[in-house]
């Protein structure tokens, strides 16, 4: 029974005897599909108020939240999908919600 | 061989537990449904008496049941199950999921009518219903192969070179609950033989962690289903492999496709499971005549040993393909179908005429049996219809 690990970037070159029998792949590989693509909005932290309670970081769906040494560093935008819980939780009013077209029109200006 | 083999009576549903007994799964998560209660109760017995170290689930519904099974299989556990008729029905997902997955759970089914109208005696509505799965589907002719098919099953499904779930089915009531003359190797010859199954990357394997069950798109979705079909098809030599190795330890013969009399056949009758015993005590009456007939059964349906049953039909002028079930809307039966496409692929150009039998557990008599072969003789002469027909309800 194969189960090669794969480059996600091969993964269309792959031929049929390549492909792990039962597609049983290597766990951890939704890492590598980035889906903060889909979010219409984000998620915007502002560290200096930020008490590090960890309400954002449990309440997260996506995991989303980077946490270091015991301290949030900020936010997986590969993986957020927007949904705006850990806006929600904050306590503390340091994470607001905003249009990713806003977000955007920021950067560029 | 053994030297002290014993025989004794017994139902076929018996010999299914036995043999699962023998195999010791580790799990098995199960619902009772006629006419295939008495294998998972008779296997609940095992287990309360302490005579397998089997985790025995007992859920609600069949849909659980295969569900519980996936999921015990994928964590790396041998498993077996079994249904029939509208259990297998309400399983048709997981049936799926099971042979995508290459999960190599063995399952038998007592092949049973499918409602409505209600029924609970024997066709094989149910088990068709399963054919385009990616299982491996196995038929028995009687108690005594259904026990060697159900031991050959784990043997084929659990080798890497297969790694697909196995349905052993035999007939409802008429084989699973009758009483025949029986054998069982021992406890030691059969463990020796299925040994024990080491999946390669079980979930419970945290070291190194998989994931089941991805979503794959169209290309991967593609490649995956086109393995399986590999899989399935090359099980086909792996099925005579172990048949061969099991026949050379029981001593009682494993054909992939049991033939009668078909070397210089005139007639030749295609027919599945229990229903052969009725065509061969015709064929020898008729032989006995001085006609030549034969009997062909087919005792894996998928992978369909195509190239063996048009062999066994090669000298027929005419060919009866006698199905258990109906493909309604179709010109032909599930079997019907493939046995044309057989012969097709093998050139051979005879009439072939398709019967839908025995619904339902409708009696397949002896003069129904004669005049198939009557019949054949008419086809053949170009003086009957090769259509399709429900036997003893032709107008």
């Amino acid at each position: 029974m194969k189960l090669i690990t794969p480059n996600i970037e091969d993964f269309n070159s792959w031929t049929v005897d390549q492909m792990p029998t039962g597609f049983v792949m290597p766990g951890g590989l939704s890492e590598h599909y980035i889906t903060g693509g889909w979010r219409s909005m984000r998620p915007v932290w502002n560290a200096e108020a930020c008490t590090n309670c960890m309400l954002c970081w449990i309440s997260c769906p996506d995991s989303s939240i980077i946490v270091q040494d015991g301290k949030m560093v900020g936010i997986d935008y590969d993986h957020c999908k927007g949904c705006g819980v850990c806006v929600h939780e904050c306590r503390f009013g340091c994470l607001e919600l905003i249009r990713e077209d806003q977000a955007d029109a920021a950067k560029e200006a | 061989m053994s030297t002290e083999i014993k025989a004794f009576s017994a139902t076929g549903n018996q010999m299914v537990a036995e043999a699962m007994r023998q195999a010791e799964p580790d799990v098995m998560a199960a619902y009772p449904i006629t006419p295939q209660t008495t294998i998972v109760e008779s296997f609940a017995k095992f287990v309360a008496d302490g005579r397998v170290h089997t985790e025995y689930v007992t859920v609600e519904s069949e849909h659980s049941a295969l569900s519980a099974c996936v999921g015990a299989s994928a964590a790396g556990a041998r498993v077996a199950t079994a249904t029939a008729s509208q259990g297998l029905a309400l399983m048709w997902e997981e049936l799926h999921i099971t042979a995508g997955m290459r999960l190599p759970i063995v399952m038998a089914n007592a092949n049973r009518a499918l409602a409505a109208p209600i029924n609970i005696h024997c066709d094989h509505s149910d088990i068709m219903g399963a054919r385009d799965t990616g299982w491996i589907i196995m038929f028995a002719e009687t108690a005594q192969e259904a026990y060697d098919n159900t031991v050959v099953s784990f043997k084929v499904a659990e080798d890497a070179r297969v790694q697909l779930p196995v349905l052993t089915t035999l007939d409802g009531f008429t084989t699973s609950h009758a009483m025949e003359r029986c054998e069982m190797e021992d406890d030691d010859t059969v463990r020796a033989f299925v040994g024990d199954y080491v999946a390669a990357h079980p979930l419970l394997d945290t070291d190194n962690p998989v994931g089941c069950g991805s979503y794959a798109l169209g290309d991967c979705y593609m490649k995956t289903h086109l393995a399986c079909r590999r899989a399935n098809t090359g099980a086909l030599s792996v099925i005579e492999e172990y048949g061969k190795a099991w026949e050379a330890i029981c001593g009682r013969p494993f054909n992939v496709v049991d033939t009668w009399g078909t070397e210089d056949a005139d007639y030749v009758v295609v027919v599945l499971g229990s229903a052969a015993g009725n065509a061969r005590h015709i064929a020898r009456e008729l032989c006995a005549q001085g006609r030549r007939v034969g009997v062909v059964r087919p005792k894996v349906f998928r992978p369909f040993p195509a190239a063996a049953v048009a062999a066994a039909c090669k000298t027929a002028k005419a060919v009866a393909v006698m199905d258990r079930s109906d493909s309604i809307g179709a010109a032909h039966g599930p079997l019907g179908a493939e046995v044309i496409s057989a012969l097709h692929e093998a050139g051979l150009t005879m009439p072939v005429k398709n019967y839908i039998f025995g619904l339902g557990g409708q009696d397949l008599t002896n003069e129904l049996m004669t005049s198939i072969f009557d019949t054949l003789e008419d086809v053949a002469a170009g003086t009957a219809s090769p259509a399709l027909s429900y036997l003893g309800f032709e107008e």
